[in-house]
């Protein structure tokens, strides 16, 4: 029987204003917004009440469920996306570049979110409208116009302006840490680039890419942005969703419904995505 | 003596500008803070009304300062009163529509009406204006309005076919109509093009589904639904050619600039918004609210109602009219605010094309809210 662990106030006192601000700015608003699904809407105002109609409402809803596949679909579509253009880069950037040059590389895929991402957002309209940078360019070679702003490769590009230069930065760092000789050994015993890359690399980058792809995934899957100016707001994203929900008749009850099934998704996302980066391969111990 | 004199002189002289300027020294922190006591008035409106091109000279005359709260929607108007304590707001800029139910909550007072220029008003509908008045007694004065109609890129779209709104479903507009995300505008311009007429808010169970039907069927024409920004841009850079839900209050703006684009109203009819103030209920400056409702409700106001840089409205009274055509017969005639003039709104109004913009009668704002959205997933 061991000994009742003594409570250390040392450690509390580090560790209580993460705590509190947690439960103040985290654990509390989500209990709040738990708590006004069930309230009701009466003459635009918001009546304290516990009633299942706003859950029964929204999730009864075909536009709902639309819209719910379609922000899962978009948001993971370019979170693959974002890893595959990232992945040259990245790899260049961990093997091939020297150590400054990696450094100052890794500063300017920091400084984007320097700026306002609204702006960043806006200023795909100047390369992507038809009358645009890219169509004329495109127009040189015989191509186009083609129409890009408005359409779901609009949105993707928004979500890429978001999280590509971050999915890079994560992919650097987790494949400059990877021991070398072990690539230098694949390659000794006659395995081709790709097969390292497929055999050796990605398995030793496995929490690093998962993580990376996490990220761009709840990125994209809660941004308002891109889909609005870029996708058109069509179809509607979750977050239009909860925007035209606040905006006609302020059904914030309802709205709270469509952020928690967001929310519970994005749990249940997080929990099995973590689950299989630090999964351990079949026969280790 | 005269050297003793003027000695004196001077002596008094640096004596005095030490005094005063130890006095302007002291006196500094209470003279600024004597600047610092400007009223503040709080505005709840629409985005353009609390700018210095519409109160800027207000302010400056009766040493206040507008503190504007923006909306997007009647009914977003609506829960940001009801959010917040009585006395928020000292004047409410409201849409027509809408002022009933600010009424009804009592989130207004009643006005007088002998304050304001009732005798010069450019058509007998804006002195009774439907909802302004509860009996004999004034909410809301009407300042403003404008209409919604079809508007278009005058390079992809003719006079013509803008002349209807079947004009949206021309098949070289494939993905470029574009929507202001509003159900309203748009599903009551749905409706006048079923034929509604003036029974475009008031529709049957089978009216509505057919104006269902009507919306669904343009949904393979449409590129996007966008906010006053969104809307602005798509039709200045070409990606939006035709947009339904709006007139000239964005196009007017965009014209200003020499963009390719019109509205009109076509032969199906018109929506118009009205826009009218309203003093908030447990203002404690009513009186300084009324002498701006005042001032806009004069010449000089409705001219800058009419120029309003966000966006253009035509004036309701005559000699509000006047004056524009006298100080800016640019704006008076490409706003069609001439007599004589094919489109001169007073004068659509005349015609009947003209349907002021309502709430639905016989669905609530929610079927309508859950059709748009069920639309724009489709």
């Amino acid at each position: 029987m061991s000994a009742p662990r003594r409570l250390n106030l040392y450690a509390l006192t580090w560790r209580l204003p993460i705590i509190l601000w947690q439960l103040m700015f985290f654990v509390g608003p989500v209990l709040f917004m738990v708590a006004i699904s069930f309230f009701v809407v009466r003459n635009y105002r918001m009546t304290e009440a516990f009633e299942f109609v706003n859950w029964e409402k929204m999730l009864t809803r075909g536009y709902f469920w639309d819209s719910y596949w379609y922000t899962l679909f978009i948001a993971s579509l370019s979170a693959s996306v974002a890893m595959l253009v990232a992945f040259p880069a990245a790899w260049a950037l961990a093997f091939r570049a020297s150590d400054n040059l990696r450094r100052w590389a890794v500063f300017l895929l920091v400084i984007p979110f320097f700026t306002s991402y609204l702006v960043r957002t806006f200023s795909w309209y100047v390369i992507l409208a038809e009358s645009g940078v890219l169509n004329a360019m495109l127009g040189y070679i015989g191509l186009g116009p083609f129409k890009m702003l408005n359409t779901h490769f609009g949105t993707v590009v928004g979500y890429l302006t978001l999280t590509l230069p971050l999915a890079v930065i994560l992919q650097t760092v987790t494949m400059a840490n990877i021991d070398k000789t072990l690539i230098e050994a694949a390659r000794n015993l006659g395995c081709k680039p790709l097969a390292t890359i497929w055999r050796v690399v990605l398995p030793l980058s496995r929490t690093g890419f998962i993580v990376a792809a996490l990220f761009c995934f709840i990125l994209a899957f809660g941004d308002f942005v891109a889909p609005f100016y870029l996708g058109g707001s069509q179809e509607p994203t979750l977050p239009i969703l909860i925007l035209d929900t606040t905006k006609s008749g302020q059904q914030w009850p309802r709205a709270a419904v469509v952020a928690i099934m967001m929310m519970l998704t994005l749990f249940t996302v997080a929990f099995t995505a973590i689950a299989l980066a630090y999964r351990k391969p079949a026969g280790s111990r | 003596m005269v050297k003793s004199t003027k000695t004196q002189s001077n002596h008094y002289l640096r004596r005095d500008v030490l005094r005063i300027g130890g006095g302007v020294a002291l006196a500094a922190p209470f003279v600024g803070r004597a600047w610092a006591e400007t009223t503040e008035i709080n505005m709840l409106a629409w985005y353009g009304h609390g700018e210095p091109d519409m109160v800027g000279a207000f302010e400056e005359a009766n040493n206040v300062k507008f503190v504007p709260k923006y909306y997007a929607g009647g009914d977003n108007m609506l829960a940001l009163i009801a959010q917040s304590p009585p006395g928020t707001y000292d004047i409410i800029l409201s849409d027509a529509e809408f002022v009933q139910q600010l009424n009804a909550a009592e989130y207004i007072e009643p006005l007088d009406a002998n304050d304001y220029p009732f005798d010069d008003m450019l058509h007998e509908d804006f002195t009774k204006f439907p909802g302004h008045w509860d009996g004999d007694t004034l909410y809301s004065m009407i300042l403003r309005g404008g209409h919604l109609g079809v508007s278009y890129n005058t390079t992809a779209m003719s006079a013509e076919e803008a002349s209807s709104y079947q004009g949206f479903w021309k098949p070289e507009l494939a993905g470029k109509v574009g929507h202001f995300d509003w159900h309203l505008p748009s599903l009551g311009m749905m409706s006048l093009k079923n034929g509604n007429g003036a029974g475009l808010w008031d529709l049957s169970d089978a009216q509505w589904e057919a104006v269902q039907e009507t919306t669904m069927s343009l949904r393979p024409q449409v590129g996007g639904y966008f906010d006053y920004g969104g809307t602005f841009n798509g039709l200045k850079n070409g990606e939006m050619l035709a947009m339904c839900g709006i007139g000239d209050w964005i196009t007017g703006v965009l014209e200003r600039d020499g963009a390719p684009v019109a509205s009109v109203i076509p032969k199906e009819g018109g929506i118009q918004f009205t826009e009218s103030y309203c003093i908030g209920r447990g203002s404690g400056k009513a009186d300084l609210v009324k002498s701006f409702i005042q001032y806009m409700m004069s010449p000089e106001g409705q001219v800058k109602s009419a120029q309003m840089l966000a966006y253009p409205g035509f004036c309701v009274t005559k000699a509000g009219r006047a004056m524009l055509q006298e100080v800016d017969p640019k704006e008076a005639a490409r706003s069609h605010q001439m007599d004589g003039m094919a489109n001169d709104p007073i004068a659509l109004i005349n015609e009947g094309r003209i349907h002021y913009r309502d709430i639905p009668q016989q669905q609530s704002l929610e079927d309508w809210n859950d059709f748009w959205s069920e639309y724009k997933n489709a």
